[in-house]
């Protein structure tokens, strides 16, 4: 390669690299403001501010969702495996709303622990199933309980 | 300098517009034959998801319309980096003509992204990091493409577009990372590279298909558009004029 195009690959390797290395800065300084929501660990370790406007994520701990008879609330708690969170939400959840799948829950956490849901997102794995083959496995590897093989430590 | 030779020739936008006549037939009746079969596969006889039912059907647009407007933002950067080391204008005029077909792209992952979003999350959109890059790749296509028409001058034009190119290519991989960095609501990558993949096989199979065929359609509408170019910017030449006036052939 001649010296001419040789500088001009250096000045093309040169803006490749810098424009990385200033984003790898950026995100890192940037760190956990990325997320979109907060692991249940750091809402119950007192990171999140309380009763400020908050998204948490987990997952639905089976058998924990508990309808009101009177009225639509329902109150369900969502782990991350490490800690438990109660939600109470008062409104239409999504269809794939569930128990053993995850949510990603906007509301506001009390002083007594509870959060208080305004919208509840149920947040989708990356699994796609047809149904007759989940009959025949059924209780080998069941994808509909995914809580336990889930992480959050990304 | 003899071992180069090759690669200069492929330059020659004369050499590209006769050789690419051909390939641009075939490509277009593969990407058509594999979109028609892709399509029907995957919408009609792909089995249902079990949790969510037909509505999953969307990720075989979704999908493979989101990795090509991804790929295609490499193609678009090399063109540039190639144009700007080796002043290689055929180069440049693909970087050019892959700017809208990105934009495109980008556009209809965002969209059937959003119609998706409604019935499994319950919302049509979210600012989390995924959809953020998304959009922020949307808006390099869009700066790429409003930038070429912002000079009088087609060789600034080019350099400057490349150097843009050049600097926004480092979003690509923080797209691709998004979901496995930070928390989002989008979930992980289903297909994988070097695990199992979390879908089954008979669904996977016209998702992988599509995803060749979106490919083969990018390459096709790539490979017309830069035909264009190619006589737009040479029509000045001898050969170009021989073409239109049908001199030749």
């Amino acid at each position: 390669m001649n010296p001419v195009r040789k500088r001009r690959l250096i000045f093309v390797a040169i803006i490749v690299v810098v424009s990385s290395v200033v984003t790898a800065l950026v995100g890192y300084a940037l760190g956990t403001m990325g997320d979109y929501f907060y692991s249940v660990a750091r809402v119950v370790n007192g990171e999140a501010p309380l009763n400020k406007t908050i998204r948490a994520g987990g997952c639905v701990i089976p058998g924990t969702i508990v309808n009101a008879s009177d009225k639509l609330e329902t109150t369900f708690v969502i782990t991350d495996g490490v800690e438990n969170l109660t939600v109470t939400f008062d409104g239409i959840l999504p269809d794939l709303f569930g128990e053993g799948e995850a949510a990603v829950i906007t509301g506001k956490v009390g002083d007594n622990g509870v959060m208080v849901a305004s919208k509840v997102l149920a947040k989708h794995d990356e699994t796609y199933t047809p149904k007759e083959v989940e009959d025949t496995i059924q209780g080998t590897e069941n994808h509909s309980k995914t809580c336990e093989g889930m992480t959050y430590d990304s | 300098m003899a071992s180069w030779q090759w690669f200069h020739r492929l330059g020659s936008p004369k050499w590209f517009y006769e050789k690419t006549t051909r390939w641009t037939q075939v490509i277009g009746v593969l990407a058509f034959a594999m979109l028609s079969v892709g399509i029907v596969w995957g919408l009609g006889f792909a089995p249902a998801d079990l949790k969510q039912g037909n509505s999953y059907r969307i990720i075989y647009i979704h999908v493979p319309v989101a990795v090509v407007s991804m790929a295609g933002y490499y193609v678009m950067a090399i063109a540039g980096a190639v144009g700007l080391i080796w002043r290689m204008k055929l180069s440049y005029m693909v970087m050019k003509n892959a700017a809208p077909i990105g934009a495109a792209l980008t556009f209809l992952a965002l969209l059937t992204g959003a119609v998706w979003g409604k019935p499994t999350w319950g919302t049509y959109w979210v600012w989390d990091a995924r959809i953020t890059s998304m959009v922020i790749l949307l808006f390099l296509y869009l700066g790429i493409t409003a930038l070429q028409e912002a000079y009088q001058n087609q060789e600034s034009a080019d350099k400057t577009c490349a150097i843009l190119a050049l600097v926004g290519m480092v979003n690509i991989p923080i797209i691709y990372k998004s979901v496995d960095w930070w928390f989002t609501l989008h979930q992980p990558a289903t297909l994988k590279l070097t695990e199992k993949s979390s879908i089954a096989p008979e669904m996977a199979y016209p998702l992988i298909l599509m995803i060749f065929a979106v490919y083969m359609f990018y390459a096709w509408v790539l490979l017309r558009r830069t035909r264009v170019e190619v006589l737009q910017r040479e029509s000045k030449t001898q050969w170009v004029q021989d073409i239109v006036t049908g001199s030749s052939r």
